[in-house]
């Protein structure tokens, strides 16, 4: 198993730039996650650390060595495609020892592999069956069991669990998880779906047009998002975003939203101009003196919790609220926020502004 | 009345079956007719009403293998008993076998050149369709339409120049210049229909053997050919029956040493008056080895004409 560095990391495919210029850190026996909506070069990012395509620039380590410009052969990392690429005309077993056989590995040794991949994936009984009538989990199992039969550096994954069920995702998902956990491997994992990432991944990298959006845990990049685009694509519903034209005072834990002082964490840069007010919706609270008044206009029942849109000057807000409690369409309510999760971004560049809630995250970022 | 969409009607099918019934028979009956043409002998084979019922006779084959000289009675007397029954025929029509005819050497010339020039076309297409598909190959397109574009005129438009070209270089009647020759007018169609078989077939199987160790041409040879074999298969076929059946070529650069079947054949009619059961013997042995191939592939050819072969 093996650390992975990459340092500005970039891909031209003619005219156009695929990633510009990444750099991340996969951490040994990391579960790691490249997030970001499609096209926005996370699979280019992957295919690059696996040496599928070569980067026009930059360097990649695993375990400390550059391989760049090595073929995929050499970099002893195994990959996990989103349709499985299982060989069509082999059966199972043959799949599994395929990559043993490339490296010469006597058959006494090979049989020993085989039956421990077996043992861990629970697939005795369809060894001999050619793999075109296999079901999507069993597919998903034999291309694990490919990635894992030969104890790679590093495993990579391109949206393994996107060709599956939904109900039989999750269980995939929860198998991966717990192999990842057995097995100690460092992978990197790649999807675009923000709900896989923080569920799977121990970090995660945000990516967007070929640019690294932000880079950590999944709790910071949900509490502390570096960007409008990050705060956007994670969560379920999305941060709310009430644009404001204003004036944020270094120093200053208070701001004026047309007229109304609305308290926020201590800011360490000044702004002013068109600036975006961000709360997620389980920090928006239903009050009679809030600062920002209402109207609902719907609800969403989710279990238990609710989710109640608001319309607001600002446009539609939402709220995160316990089931019981009712609420009519066409109430007037006010909201109130819970200053110290707030982020204020600058509309213009989309960046976060420093704060007391994330100076930490956006000083390296 | 309920009747489903994709379900046709029994009249649909009745009236479906009636008209593959139909072609069926226009298409075979003329090779039925040459079949058993080559069982008749050669009154039969020239009465008039046609005979559709009558003895068969290997006649048609013994003419097509042998060579034979006519006797005198006095001779024919004089001969030991016939040997086998070709010579008891022979002698029936008051001939003896003199030797050999040329047909079978002509047949192995049909053999080496097609089979040669279907290996050949085969072998460099691939290797050219896998390159184009999966390379960024400057000028891709260019080339391919250049590629495409020599079958754009009838090849025998180029007959004169191939033919002075040949003399010049001594390919004239070689099995070598006949294979040169089909390679280089059925490989544009191999190029291209086999391009979009390995289009099709999804990048990550190679790539996952390139990551399982692999080398590109390992990655070629055990994990795209096989995939392709269907591909493989049908474009064999078009090749084979194209250098199998060519006959302009054949009859304007062989003569002897590389001379095919197709240019053969119609020589027998003047050997000995109008001996058409030899004709249909030999049209009848002709048939067989694309005949035998095609049923050796059929499985693939029936994929390969419904998948991929029109895409692109």
């Amino acid at each position: 198993m093996a650390e992975i560095v990459i340092k500005n990391l970039k891909k031209q495919f003619g005219d156009f730039t695929a990633v510009h210029s990444s750099t991340f850190t996969v951490e040994d026996g990391e579960f790691f996650m490249l997030l970001g909506p499609s096209g926005c070069g996370k699979t280019t990012t992957l295919r690059m650390i696996a040496g599928l395509e070569l980067p026009t620039e930059g360097e990649i380590y695993i375990g400390g060595e550059e391989v760049s410009q090595q073929p995929a052969s050499a970099r002893d990392i195994a990959f996990v495609f989103q349709m499985f690429a299982l060989y069509p005309h082999m059966n199972v077993k043959r799949n599994l020892t395929y990559p043993l056989v490339s490296q010469g590995m006597p058959r006494r040794e090979i049989k020993a592999k085989l039956a421990e991949v077996v043992e861990i994936l629970g697939i005795e009984d369809i060894l001999k069956k050619p793999v075109s009538g296999l079901s999507g989990g069993d597919r998903q199992r034999v291309a694990l069991g490919r990635a894992i039969v030969r104890n790679p550096k590093a495993f990579m994954m391109d949206e393994p669990l996107g060709a599956l069920d939904a109900e039989f995702r999750e269980r995939m998902a929860e198998e991966l998880r717990a192999l990842h956990d057995r097995m100690n491997a460092t992978t990197v994992y790649v999807t675009h779906d923000q709900l896989e990432a923080m569920q799977m991944g121990d970090k995660i990298v945000v990516m967007n047009h070929g640019v690294v959006e932000q880079f950590g845990t999944p709790q910071t990049i949900y509490d502390k998002p570096a960007t409008l685009f990050v705060a956007n694509f994670i969560g379920s519903p999305a941060m709310n975003f009430l644009p404001f034209n204003g004036t944020v005072e270094s120093g200053s834990s208070e701001i004026l939203m047309n007229g109304v002082s609305v308290a926020v964490p201590q800011h360490l840069e000044s702004a002013q101009g068109d600036l975006v007010f961000g709360v997620r919706p389980e920090h928006v609270s239903i009050a009679d003196d809030g600062v920002v008044k209402g109207e609902v206009i719907a609800t969403e029942y989710l279990g238990t919790t609710q989710i109640v849109s608001v319309k607001t000057e600002y446009g539609i807000t939402r709220s995160r609220q316990d089931s019981a409690t009712q609420f009519t369409i066409g109430d007037n309510i006010g909201l109130q926020f819970a200053s110290s999760t707030v982020t204020l971004f600058d509309k213009g560049s989309g960046r976060a502004l420093r704060s007391a809630l994330n100076q930490e995250v956006l000083s390296h970022g | 009345m309920s009747y489903s969409i994709t379900e046709p009607s029994s009249r649909q099918k009745t009236v479906a079956g009636f008209l593959v019934i139909t072609y069926s028979l226009v298409t075979l009956i003329p090779l039925l007719w040459v079949f058993i043409t080559g069982f008749k002998t050669p009154p039969d084979s020239i009465s008039y009403p046609p005979k559709v019922f009558f003895t068969p006779s290997l006649e048609g084959y013994v003419n097509l293998f042998t060579t034979r000289t006519r006797v005198t009675p006095e001779q024919l007397e004089a001969l030991p008993p016939p040997a086998n029954f070709a010579e008891e025929i022979v002698r029936n029509r008051k001939m003896v076998i003199a030797g050999p005819s040329k047909f079978g050497e002509r047949f192995m010339n049909s053999v080496i050149i097609g089979f040669g020039s279907t290996f050949l076309s085969i072998f460099l297409g691939t290797l050219a369709a896998y390159g184009f598909s999966r390379f960024k190959v400057p000028l891709k397109d260019d080339l391919l339409f250049f590629i495409l574009s020599t079958r754009m005129m009838p090849p025998i438009a180029v007959a004169i120049p191939i033919f002075l070209m040949y003399r010049k270089l001594g390919l004239s009647d070689t099995h070598l210049g006949m294979i040169l020759l089909y390679t280089a007018v059925n490989i544009s169609l191999a190029v291209w229909l086999l391009k979009g078989f390995i289009d099709e077939i999804p990048r990550e199987y190679e790539e996952a053997a390139l990551i399982d160790g692999y080398t590109r041409f390992q990655a070629f040879y055990k994990v795209v050919l096989p995939q392709a074999a269907t591909g493989i298969a049908s474009t064999a076929i078009f090749c084979l029956i194209f250098a199998w059946n060519e006959y302009a070529f054949a009859v304007l650069l062989t003569s002897g040493n590389a001379q095919t079947a197709p240019p053969f054949i119609p020589t027998i009619i003047g050997v000995g008056g109008l001996d058409w059961p030899a004709v249909a013997a030999g049209a009848t042995l002709f048939l067989l080895p694309v005949l035998i191939f095609t049923i050796f592939l059929r499985k693939h050819l029936l994929r390969g004409i419904t998948f991929g072969a029109v895409r692109k």
